[in-house]
């Protein structure tokens, strides 16, 4: 069922989308950051976004993280409008009663890690659980032990996040994201704040997270080793579009337009 | 030249010294009333109402551009006016907690916004209510910054106390002045609550720093 605008109700059938980003506008006042959108992201895909900075690129994730409105279009997660909530046959705005039950589905990492600095590792991880799901401090707590274990933390988990580096402060931040269970996670340039010696033990545990479960990722990244080696699709955003996307072995070794040609020639030369 | 009576001292120490206990108290009640509601008036500006926000900056602005002794006096001699009759005891507590609430909300706002904004999209993040947000993320983290400002005015309140005098309410400087006007003297006891002042709020101002360190060691920050 389709409202008077054109956007589905909701998306039914085998083939539908985790995430889908329907003509999908985001302007700051005059400035248009993100232009008629369109993006799919299938159940258990990994899509990583670059491009230059300025492209929009950590927009699309903070839009679908509802930490900013969009002003046109609709964005969809697992099928149900994440944006719009159906009222009266029609998709509007949704409230922030909607946003919650349908925000519980992604989870993400930020560039800066966002560690609550007030609370150990442990307490980091179990504060979404139990305060927004209503586990139990133990299950809480086995949960969270079990991500911290995982992630390689497990030996901190009592220590505050100003008395851990920036990728164990990552790691944590990724163990707290997936203690929540979401279906969708997102990474915003969850490497770039780190020094370079610690960006590998970060990238691993997504490597990790990849192969070992059913995770859909969008990841914004400036890594575009990381980014080829475990993507599914590459997006390479310029000017608040999809300029080109593709399988990482097609985007990288023979890009069809010349502006992804120029950035990743760009790219290379500063490395 | 100096004329100072050691036995009139002593004799006139116990009653300063339960005046001592009445200020104290005032001023531990009125802080009380001003920590809790100075939190109410921060948090209420940053509500999405335009007319709460509104009008709960221009009253904070109203009590912070008047004198405190005016709104003794108001709630005191005034407030039987529209039916509330309260004891000289009741209407110092709640003056002088309204009026350091007033102090306290803007000491709060700015620990509230020393928050970092991906603190925010943090608790975003984990799907928290606005409640649970304020609760568990942003107030643990806004009050380390906001303690010293919060020791000054319990310093303050403190030290402006004896403005409760003016109502009646026998805190130090009414037991003075009594004692003075009852004996024709006034050097000792005035002195005296000068001392007594002096040998609370230098500890007190240092306790509150040792409070400031701890708080923040507890809090890992």
């Amino acid at each position: 069922m389709l409202d008077k605008t054109g956007f589905p109700l909701e998306m039914t059938g085998e083939d539908t989308p985790m995430v889908s980003f329907r003509k999908v506008r985001k302007s700051y006042g005059a400035l248009t950051v993100l232009d008629d959108l369109d993006l799919d992201v299938s159940a258990g895909e990994m899509v990583s976004i670059i491009g230059p900075s300025g492209s929009g690129k950590t927009t699309v994730l903070r839009m679908l993280m509802t930490l900013e409105r969009i002003n046109g279009g609709v964005i969809y997660v697992d099928g149900k409008p994440l944006s719009h909530m159906p009222k009266g046959g029609q998709l509007v705005p949704a409230n922030e009663r909607h946003l919650r039950s349908r925000r519980a589905d992604i989870g993400m990492c930020f560039q800066h890690f966002n560690l609550f600095p007030h609370m150990t590792a442990l307490e980091n991880c179990m504060e979404g659980p139990v305060q927004v799901l209503g586990l139990s401090k133990a299950e809480a707590r086995d949960r969270s032990e079990e991500l911290l274990e995982m992630v390689g933390m497990i030996s901190k988990k009592d220590q505050h996040p100003s008395r851990l580096s920036g990728g164990q402060q990552q790691r944590v931040a990724i163990a707290r994201a997936l203690a929540m269970r979401p279906k969708v996670m997102l990474f915003d340039e969850v490497t770039s704040a780190l020094d370079p010696e610690v960006i590998g033990e970060v990238t691993n545990v997504i490597r990790q997270l990849v192969s070992e479960h059913n995770l859909t990722m969008l990841m914004v990244t400036h890594q575009m080793g990381f980014a080829r080696d475990i993507s599914d699709r590459v997006c390479f955003f310029y000017g608040g579009r999809i300029e080109e996307q593709g399988p990482p072995a097609e985007l990288f070794g023979n890009p069809q337009r010349e502006r992804t040609q120029q950035f990743l020639s760009a790219v290379r030369e500063a490395v | 030249m100096f004329d100072w009576k050691w036995d009139f001292t002593w004799e006139i120490l116990p009653r300063l010294v339960y005046a001592t206990g009445n200020t104290l108290i005032a001023a531990g009640a009125g802080y009380v009333i001003a920590v809790v509601l100075g939190l109410m008036l921060a948090l209420a500006q940053r509500t999405p109402s335009r007319a709460l926000t509104f009008t709960v900056r221009e009253f904070v602005e109203f009590i912070r551009s008047t004198p405190l002794i005016l709104q003794i006096f108001f709630v005191f001699y005034v407030g039987p006016q529209f039916g509330v009759r309260l004891s000289p005891w009741m209407s110092g507590m709640i003056a002088i907690g309204l009026h350091y609430a007033c102090y306290l909300s803007e000491v709060y706002r700015g620990g509230i916004e020393s928050v970092p904004k991906g603190q925010w999209e943090a608790a975003i993040a984990l799907n928290m209510t606005t409640a649970q947000k304020y609760r568990r993320v942003i107030i643990p983290q806004a009050i380390p910054p906001a303690l010293a400002g919060m020791g000054n005015y319990l310093v303050g309140i403190f030290k402006d106390t004896p403005m409760l005098s003016v109502i009646g309410v026998a805190e130090l400087i009414h037991t003075a002045n009594a004692i003075g006007s009852e004996n024709y003297r006034f050097l000792e006891p005035y002195t005296m609550v000068g001392i007594i002042f002096l040998a609370i709020s230098l500890p007190a101002a240092g306790l509150i720093r040792l409070f400031e360190g701890y708080v923040r060691r507890k809090l890992g920050l």
